[in-house]
């Protein structure tokens, strides 16, 4: 009797102490785990573009330039913005005729790599030189290519020409430096250089980093632990640690989130925001959710070359047709505004005095009347010629936000007898075959990213449409053609007075909303989900992540 | 039995170019490549990138070219690079395949340790009270889709309970023996029940089939227990279609389960081809997919080995 006792003793002791989680060696808050939704495909801040690593490396390393949480360009690790009006760009003329500029920028003195190496202009020739390498695999190399050469007046002092003068001429937010004092060797042969960088094959490396925080520990695919650097010349980060942890299923996430596994969910690549909602519902007290309006424009393509669409009267109509402002609300409780454009209502250059178009059926069904489109017995809406009113939409198959504004936008549509049929697909079909291709036959809805004060001339000018003969490279999926428009993308790129600039601008969103060759839905809003003891945390909405500035970041006490 | 031997040895090798040439063309099908997606995620890059990349990758180059030139350089032992970790092939799968084999084996086992004396139980007690229940709990466990089943024991574990982790493989900083077992538990535990239905019912059918043979009404009438008929004779030659099944399962020990990996944020091989195949990452997708092929075909031929040694009627020549 005695021996099965002992057995069964043993064994609950084994799960007990299977069981009892870890001691907590710390202080409560020394560490911050973040969840992500993705994990970064590879540590080099120049090679291929990824949120997950971007906001990685936000802590990290530091742009020269870059976008506030106001959008407003700023220096990061230059000690001065440059301009024209400070003599720090100056105009130039290149060789062959057209406007340069030379610009002039300070590295922050205090700068130090984190093996003690001091931050200089050194590292921005070569990092120069690997971005123009056409084979060294940096994913966005135009504006490397556009820098034609650059001066090197000291150790922390050097000059950029570069071969075009556009308004935004002193934002080189890609130029991501890279330590020539580690990478050199990797760059030997510029072919192996992706996968011989130091970034992935020794990424704990102190001397890769100069940010608030450095890399001491990755485990590929699960987390990624930050410790403070010493060599960090700004405000001292209030975290010991920081871990990174990527779980891409939402309910895991959720999961780990409620369980303690994580403590907060970052907004730039976290949550959906359906499932903000729903959480936000059921665990209201213990967290924040801010909800940061962004550049993702949810809008509706609708492919121009389509006789029916081609009409603009036709547009108009099922603009107003629509009723977004009680979408927002029934889909997502108002935390996403109507969009009236492509231009966030957060960026100076937004109109908002720009048309507006109100929920208004009968003013749509005067234009469709007015466009020919007359009503049948079957309630069906036809031309002179008997051919209904119909046409096709599709958008990303599995993204429920998406799917149930379709669903909502074709009912409304089909009470102003417009019959619309879905055809969804997978986002990677929808993308690459149909949106890319200037494929889809009808309306196709998905959403645009940019960038404050981004020009839209890659969705809208007339050579910008995909076909054979460009490659299918264009953007301008809608086949949208108007000269006044090319004419505008050009002449607002080129032009350097703000105020100038302005009523460029105004008259940019003016034509667009009149054309419509997309009906604008929302500007898509990323869901922060923070414990209420993390302060400081400054959604940006742009495409510059939160961790940017994480020195900014602290523990308040909560009673 | 050596030229048996050989001949399956033939056969696997064939069966894996095929399914290398299968997989690279049904991958190069899909709509999208790397470059593509690339462009997707960076709104700046220019057409003039997207053209460089390309080549750069070998993306334009025709489909059987680019096949020819991964089969030449897997023949000489380099799978290249991952394009989702940007790590040599091998080292990615390493972790994955530990992760996928201390899960799957461990839930396979103990699924089978937990159906097989159920299955006996069942079989020895049909149409009793014992056997009615535990066929429930077999369709029970059938039902429960995997992700959910999953979820429900992390809202009570992990959640209410807080015994143990939502997820994940180690905690960070902690990756000691007990903390990795905390880890695997949940997971462990929703494979375990995943398999556990099938293999009851299967278990407790051909140990029903074998307990109306001639022969074990001999034994009994020879004296022995039923637990003797059971364990030295039925089991035995129960095991015989079970090896089949169990052979059939040992190829996921290293292609893993997909949608608990899921759920546990799970880093395993289910999890990896999914995001290789998705993420047009050839390399890794190809090298883990005929990793799993080839266990597959291993374990068929283990299986078959395994009847020859239990059943000398179907020992090949």
């Amino acid at each position: 009797m005695v021996r099965p006792f002992r057995r069964l003793s043993l064994a609950l002791a084994l799960a007990a102490a299977l069981l009892a989680p870890a001691a907590r060696a710390e202080a409560p808050h020394e560490t911050l785990t973040i969840g992500l939704s993705q994990f970064p495909s590879n540590f080099n801040p120049l090679i291929e573009s990824m949120v997950a690593k971007s906001y990685v490396l936000g802590m990290a390393l530091r742009p020269f330039t870059v976008y506030d949480d106001h959008w407003h360009l700023t220096c990061m690790l230059c000690t001065r913005l440059p301009t024209l009006e400070n003599g720090l760009a100056v105009k130039e003329t290149e060789p062959d005729g057209q406007a340069g500029v030379a610009i002039t920028y300070t590295i922050q003195p205090k700068a130090t790599w984190g093996d003690g190496v001091p931050v200089t202009t050194a590292d921005v020739k070569f990092t120069w030189e690997v971005g123009r390498d056409p084979r060294s695999g940096i994913s966005d190399a135009e504006m490397f290519r556009r820098i034609r050469a650059i001066d090197i007046k000291d150790n922390k002092t050097f000059t950029l020409h570069v071969d075009k003068l556009t308004f935004d001429y002193n934002a080189i937010n890609d130029f991501q430096l890279l330590p020539a004092h580690l990478e050199t060797r990797a760059f030997a042969d510029p072919a192996q250089y992706r996968t011989r960088t130091l970034y992935d094959t020794d990424t704990t490396n102190p001397g890769l980093y100069f940010g608030p925080y450095r890399i001491t520990q990755v485990v590929r695919g699960q987390y990624v632990v930050l410790e403070p650097n010493p060599t960090w010349w700004g405000r001292k980060p209030a975290f010991k640690r920081i871990v990174v942890r990527a779980i891409d299923s939402t309910p895991a996430l959720e999961a780990a989130l409620i369980s303690g596994g994580v403590d907060m969910i970052a907004g730039e690549v976290g949550f959906t925001l359906d499932a903000a909602l729903a959480f936000q519902t059921r665990h209201r007290p213990e967290w924040r959710v801010i909800y940061k309006p962004g550049l993702s424009y949810e809008h509706i393509s609708l492919n121009l070359d389509n006789p029916i669409l081609a009409d603009r009267r036709v547009r108009q109509a099922l603009l107003l047709a629509l009723d977004r402002q009680t979408m927002m609300h029934q889909i997502f409780q108002d935390r996403q505004r109507v969009a009236d454009g492509p231009v966030n209502p957060l960026d100076w250059c937004y109109d908002p005095h720009v048309k507006h178009y109100a929920y208004d059926p009968a003013a749509a069904a005067r234009l469709l009347d007015a466009a020919g489109w007359k009503t049948g017995p079957d309630g069906l809406r036809r031309n002179a010629w008997g051919q209904p009113l119909a046409f096709e939409i599709m958008t990303t198959a599995g993204l429920r936000n998406r799917e149930v504004m379709e669903m909502v936008v074709r009912q409304e549509w089909r009470r102003l007898g417009i019959a619309v049929s879905i055809r969804n697909q997978p986002a990677r079909v929808f993308f690459s075959q149909s949106v890319l291709r200037h494929a889809f036959p009808g309306a196709a809805m998905f959403a645009w990213i940019s960038a404050p004060e981004s020009v839209p001339r890659a969705m809208l000018a007339s050579d910008m449409v995909p076909g054979p003969d460009n490659n299918f490279a264009g953007e301008n999926v809608t086949g949208y053609r108007n000269p006044r428009m090319d004419a505008l993308l050009s002449a607002i790129e080129t032009e350097l007075d703000k105020n100038k600039r302005g009523i460029l601008w105004k008259q940019l969103q003016a034509l667009y909303a009149e054309d419509l060759p997309a009906l604008p839905l929302t500007f898509r809003s990323d869901p922060f989900v923070l414990p209420v003891w993390l302060q400081g945390v400054e959604p940006t909405g742009d495409q510059y992540p939160t961790t940017l500035w994480v020195e900014n970041w602290f523990v308040k006490q909560v009673k | 039995m050596t030229r048996h031997l050989l001949l399956r040895l033939v056969q696997g090798a064939l069966v894996l170019l095929v399914m290398s040439f299968l997989v690279y063309a049904l991958m190069g099908l899909m709509p999208g490549d790397p470059v593509e997606m690339m462009a997707a995620a960076s709104p700046s890059m220019t057409p003039e990138d997207v053209a460089r990349l390309k080549a750069l990758y070998g993306v334009d180059q025709p489909l059987l070219h680019r096949y020819l030139v991964w089969l030449g350089r897997a023949l000489s032992g380099d799978f290249g690079y991952s394009r989702l970790t940007a790590l040599p092939v091998a080292a990615t799968l390493g972790p994955a395949l530990r992760n996928s084999l201390a899960l799957m084996g461990g839930g396979l086992s103990l699924g089978l340790l937990l159906a097989l004396p159920c299955g006996a139980v069942a079989a020895l007690r049909q149409g009793g009270w014992s056997d009615r229940l535990l066929n429930l709990l077999a369709f029970a466990t059938i039902s429960l889709p995997m992700f959910w089943l999953g979820l429900l024991l992390i809202m009570l574990f992990a959640v209410d309970l807080a015994w143990l982790p939502a997820s994940g493989v180690e905690t960070v900083g902690n990756g000691d023996l007990a903390d990795r077992l905390r880890h695997l538990l949940l997971p462990t535990l929703t494979v375990a029940l995943g398999c556990f239905g099938p293999y009851l019912r299967y278990s407790r059918s051909v140990l029903a089939a074998a307990l109306r043979e001639p022969w074990v009404r001999t034994a009994r009438a020879k004296g022995l227990s039923w637990r003797q008929v059971l364990l030295r004779h039925c089991l035995r030659h129960a095991l015989i279609p079970l090896f089949t099944v169990l052979a059939l399962d040992f190829g996921g020990l290293f292609s893993g389960v997909l949608v608990t990996e899921s759920v546990f944020a799970y880093p395993g091989m289910g999890k990896l081809i999914y995001d290789a195949v998705l993420g047009s990452d050839y390399n890794l997708a190809l090298a883990a997919l005929l990793l799993a092929t080839l266990t597959t075909l291993l374990g068929n031929l283990a299986a078959d080995l395994a009847h020859g040694l239990l059943d000398k009627r179907v020992r090949p020549a």
